[in-house]
């Protein structure tokens, strides 16, 4: 398979380098967010859509900047069209489902800080993606936050069930749940040489 | 305006809060994702937590300066600005310096700017205190972060090749650990840290629960 193909783009986004478990990006709501599911599935799915606006905006800005020779301004451009995304989805929340806004709360601004969305941003400018490969990335990196940080909280509501030592409550035993997901996740790497 | 302003005189508790009692990863567990991304090897994790503190005491230092000047409502996108100004400055040092290093950090020294630590201590410390004092508490922070970079990073060179800051420790009969430097050895390490703090808290509480158990029995 080519390594510009979409399809290939997608799969390598979702499963093999999963952008929680095999690159580290957005870690902060994957550890503060994936208690409950029913908090976990709403923040995936907004996360997933700021990643969708921003990385259409991404890719026009970026063309802007070149054609004007100030690609220094990349990572400010991005962080600012990132932070009005935001603001629309928050804006868009609120109007539509004030019970899953209030639920969210601080973690909604907070994807503003999401390393997912600028490293988004940045790796398809690094990666010279063209239009649709940018936009089959995003809905890639998308679904594989969804997809991580929803088996996150799935195994975070089972644990609540099962006694534990005392020291192992809290952010210890977080990580190392996410280390045996990440683990997990290392078995698709072999799809890479497809 | 002058009541928000805390104690205005430099103490060694202004630097030192950083280093451990509230140091930035093992106790507030904030701007995890470079802790992780750039730790599998310690020259790696030292270069983060040197270029994390630049930014961090930059836009410490920018942020008390102009805090009376700016509007309440617009100041989380002023202080993103600020730090994204430094984090581009030190991304193209990095650049000049040694290639080698830009390479192997990659995008991570770009996304310095989404380090949830940066802007949180522009919001809880620097805005709120005089400039030589946010300076000191960024110096601090900084070096807690890059230590805690530097606990994580060595043990995970350690462990999956052998070796620290390059230089071969264990001779050839080693056998490499390879998952430590492949992203799950990242979050296991940080976990095994966290749970040897907590146990360490745990048992430093409960000997001094045994010690006022003791004094209360001899009264």
């Amino acid at each position: 398979m080519q390594s510009d193909s979409l399809i290939f783009i997608f799969l390598n986004t979702v499963l093999a380098n999963n952008f929680v478990l095999a690159m580290f990006l957005g870690l902060c709501p994957f550890l503060g967010v994936s208690g409950k599911l029913n908090t976990a599935v709403p923040m995936g799915i907004a996360t997933m859509f700021v990643m969708l606006v921003s990385s259409v905006c991404a890719f026009a800005i970026n063309k802007v900047l070149v054609a004007l020779d100030i690609e220094f301004l990349r990572l400010i451009a991005y962080i600012a069209i990132i932070a009005s995304a935001v603001q629309l989805v928050e804006m868009g929340l609120k109007k539509y489902s004030p019970t899953l806004f209030r639920s969210l709360g601080i973690f909604l601004p907070l994807i503003t800080t999401n390393c997912a969305i600028l490293g988004l941003a940045l790796f398809q400018t690094f990666k010279e993606y063209n239009f649709s490969q940018s936009l089959v990335y995003a809905v890639g990196a998308g679904i594989g936050f969804i997809l991580a940080i929803t088996l996150m909280a799935g195994l975070r509501e089972k644990l609540l069930l099962s006694t534990l030592p005392s020291v192992t409550q809290g952010a210890a035993l977080s990580l190392m749940l996410g280390g045996l997901l990440s683990l997990t996740f290392m078995g698709f790497a072999g799809l890479g040489n497809l | 305006m002058s009541q928000r302003r805390s104690d205005p005189h430099i103490t060694w508790d202004s630097f030192s809060e950083g280093l451990w009692r509230n140091n930035p990863v093992f106790v507030m567990l904030l701007g995890m994702c470079p802790v992780l991304a750039v730790t599998n090897s310690a020259m790696n994790a030292l270069a983060m937590g040197l270029a994390t503190t630049f930014v961090l005491v930059a836009s410490g230092y920018l942020v008390s300066l102009l805090s009376r000047f700016i509007p309440r409502q617009v100041r989380i996108a002023t202080y993103i600005v600020i730090i994204a100004t430094f984090v581009t400055i030190i991304d193209y040092v990095i650049q000049a310096i040694s290639l080698d290093l830009y390479n192997s950090l990659g995008a991570f020294i770009q996304l310095i700017v989404v380090n949830c630590m940066i802007l949180g201590r522009a919001e809880a410390y620097a805005s709120k205190n005089r400039p030589m004092k946010s300076v000191v508490n960024a110096l601090g922070m900084g070096a807690g972060f890059t230590f805690a970079l530097l606990c994580l990073g060595g043990v995970r060179e350690l462990l999956g090749t052998g070796a620290l800051f390059g230089f071969d420790l264990f001779g050839p009969q080693f056998q490499p650990w390879v998952v430590m430097v492949l992203p799950p050895g990242g979050f296991l390490v940080l976990g095994a840290w966290l749970l040897l703090f907590d146990w360490l808290k745990q048992r430093r509480e409960q000997k001094q629960l045994a010690i006022s158990g003791e004094q209360t029995n001899a009264v």
